[in-house]
């Protein structure tokens, strides 16, 4: 994975990030022509894609507002009005999809941004480039978030922490001069963000430590550290550019993870909180033998995008996998 | 390796502190204190300060989780707000043997399937069954459980009805006699579902993993000098491959369970069984907190405790892997 250009007779005094930078922009188009060989990969990339992207301008695409309620038409099946139905309360099920994707991609980016790539990566290339006993308390605090039941805390500190984070909201509504914040359904989105960032940083965290244990040794760390240069400086800018695709296959891993977090967690009630749209919701409302039996749709449609979007990530994961581990 | 035990055995009560500490005050920190939850419709302020002086309730966080902690190491979670005058414990632990039935029966399914279906992808690399079988893997460990146990129940129970369509009767075998004289045990009906749904993931999983060591394993040099002298074909995948192949599942054990303790949460609410996932899923709707902390905490340590096994078990199988601290690695 990491080259070993650097390894030949180098002197200190041409290590800048120049060099280094160049040298990742040649793995760079490397990975990416790499990448594009793998048909199923690119597919699913394009999948998921389509459907963020869909998520995205869901305030555009959708033919009707994702809360507008009509009880005369409930319960419908697909139709020209309304292309995948209506549900229970006569709401529009394909705007719901849209909005229930932007639900999604809402909260996995904003878990991955702050878990996994902020907190979990500083974590990683701190505890691998420092050692001692820095590194023994930031594993150990990873321990054990890693050999906790992730899905049955994430339900308790939901569940504890919704109603403060509500509180809140509607003091920053009365109190401040942003207006609609608790109308906005932001807390739910906010509770279940910082839950789901609590337990995303270790993987990452674990994997970014264990490269940068792997390169900490390496000549051109000693030599840079020989010349002067302070940590932070070689943890950003040598140690990061070379672990930097290591990113990549981290992002891939939880996207799907996070999102699959999101949609069981609302399903279980502790999630994003209505009338904001989530799969978790949707799947919920369409469960059940009889309900299925007598209106599949309410099933089907959430269950479809889901199945697709996990299967895409899935896919994604395994092709960037096989394409950054072959060497 | 003694050592490193010990230290290791040196650190659960550490974390199970540290969990217990963090689960307690988030759960206090919740809304509605215990007693407004309990007394549901009573709203008479005086009565209801009374009976938080006499729950300790108006102590610092830190007493009452001291106090908390003293009754929980007796095995005392206190009581449940919403069923009144039984003990958290007398509660959980009869849901927790259904859901620990289920799950073992689960985890049996997860690897007595896993693995020989990877294997048989391994052998068969070169031709159209591996991809197939690949991708239905992927198929499996794609779809959620929420979304298909819908269509599943609907199929066996209501189409077909073969199934019941959930709950809990009985164990999970119904003995048959046969001439009155042999017992054949039978698996229950309300069985098949449930553990087929819990087993989806995990069994993905694990014929995966046990295909992709399965092919390394086989390219390896020692295979080809146990070929070249003249092994045969099977004695090749049972005497060296396999037992190779093997050696990571134990690391997914773990995971493996984990995977099947957050389905049944799932399950249970969905199949109407009364474990401990559809019991969460009701104190978590009514807000029974010292259900879910005790949950909670039961948990953690079961699985800080699994975790350690695995770690060890894996040590002892590979006497490659050396222990260390985590400092050198």
């Amino acid at each position: 994975m990491t080259n070993h250009r650097f390894d030949q007779n180098i002197d200190s005094d041409s290590i800048d990030e120049n060099f280094d930078s160049l040298e990742v922009s040649s793995r760079w188009t490397d990975f990416v022509s790499r990448f594009l060989k793998k048909k199923l990969g690119v597919i699913s990339l394009i999948v998921i894609i389509t459907m963020y992207t869909a998520g995205i301008f869901a305030p555009i695409l959708a033919p009707y507002s994702y809360t507008e309620q009509n009880l005369e038409r409930s319960l419908e099946g697909p139709s020209k009005e309304h292309i995948l139905g209506t549900d229970r309360l006569g709401r529009d099920m394909y705007s719901r999809v849209l909005y229930s994707i932007r639900t999604t991609l809402i909260v996995t980016f904003a878990v991955i941004i702050s878990g996994s790539l902020i907190i979990g990566t500083c974590l990683g290339l701190i505890s691998g480039y420092k050692g001692g006993i820095t590194d023994t308390i930031i594993m150990r605090i990873g321990d054990v978030f890693a050999s906790l039941p992730g899905l049955p805390l994430l339900i308790l500190i939901n569940a504890a922490l919704s109603p403060k984070i509500n509180e809140l909201s509607r003091w920053i509504d009365s109190n401040t001069f942003i207006n609609g914040f608790q109308d906005s359904g932001a807390a739910s989105y906010i509770t279940i963000f910082f839950a789901l960032s609590l337990f995303s940083w270790v993987g990452s965290a674990r994997l970014i430590r264990s490269q940068v244990l792997a390169i900490r040794e390496r000549d051109f760390i000693t030599a840079a550290r020989s010349i002067g240069i302070r940590p932070r400086r070689i943890i950003f800018k040598h140690l990061l550019p070379n672990i930097s695709n290591l990113l990549i296959l981290l992002i891939s891993g939880s996207l799907g993870a996070i999102a699959g977090s999101e949609i069981v967690l609302t399903w279980f009630g502790v999630g994003v909180q209505p009338p904001a749209a989530s799969f978790g919701q949707m799947l919920y409302a369409g469960s059940g033998a009889r309900t299925f039996q007598a209106h599949p749709h309410l099933l089907l449609v959430p269950a479809f995008f889901v199945t697709m979007l996990m299967f895409a990530f899935n896919i994604l994961g395994d092709a960037l996998n096989d394409v950054l581990r072959r060497d | 390796m003694l050592v490193y035990t010990i230290k290791r055995l040196f650190w659960i009560p550490i974390i199970v502190l540290a969990v217990t500490f963090f689960t307690f005050i988030i759960g206090r920190l919740g809304p509605g204190d215990p007693i407004s939850v309990a007394s549901g419709q009573i709203r008479d302020p005086v009565l209801l300060e009374q009976v938080r002086i006499e729950k300790g309730l108006d102590r610092p966080i830190i007493v009452q989780y001291y106090k908390w902690l003293k009754n929980a190491l007796k095995g005392d979670f206190g009581e449940s707000y919403i069923f009144k005058g039984y003990t958290v414990s007398e509660l959980i632990f009869p849901k927790m043997l259904i859901s620990a039935q289920l799950g073992f029966l689960a985890l049996l399914v997860v690897f007595g399937l896993g693995v020989p279906l990877g294997l048989l992808a391994a052998t068969l690399h070169n031709t159209w069954i591996d991809p197939f079988i690949v991708s239905l893997l992927l198929f499996f460990r794609a779809i959620p459980v929420i979304v298909i146990i819908p269509p599943l129940l609907w199929v066996f129970a209501v189409h077909w009805s073969i199934l019941p369509v959930g709950g809990w009767e009985g164990g999970i075998f119904d003995i048959y006699w046969l001439f009155d004289v042999i017992a054949i045990p039978i698996f229950n009906s309300h069985v098949y579902l449930p553990v087929f749904a819990l087993s989806i993931g995990g069994f993905g999983g694990v014929a995966r993993l046990v295909r992709i060591t399965a092919l390394e394993v086989k390219n390896e040099a020692f295979i080809t000098t146990a070929r070249s002298k003249g092994l045969s074909e099977s004695r090749v995948m049972y005497g060296h491959i396999l037992p190779n192949s093997l050696l990571p599942l134990v690391t997914v054990i773990g995971f493996a369970l984990v995977g099947i303790l957050e389905g049944a949460f799932f399950v249970e609410v969905l199949l109407g069984i009364p474990g401990i996932g559809r019991f969460t899923f009701e104190a978590v709707k009514s807000r029974d907190y010292d259900v879910i902390l005790a949950m909670t905490v039961i948990l953690s340590v079961m699985f800080i405790i699994i975790n350690l096994i695995v770690e060890l078990l894996y040590t002892k199988i590979d006497p490659r892997i050396e222990l260390s601290d985590g400092n050198k690695s």
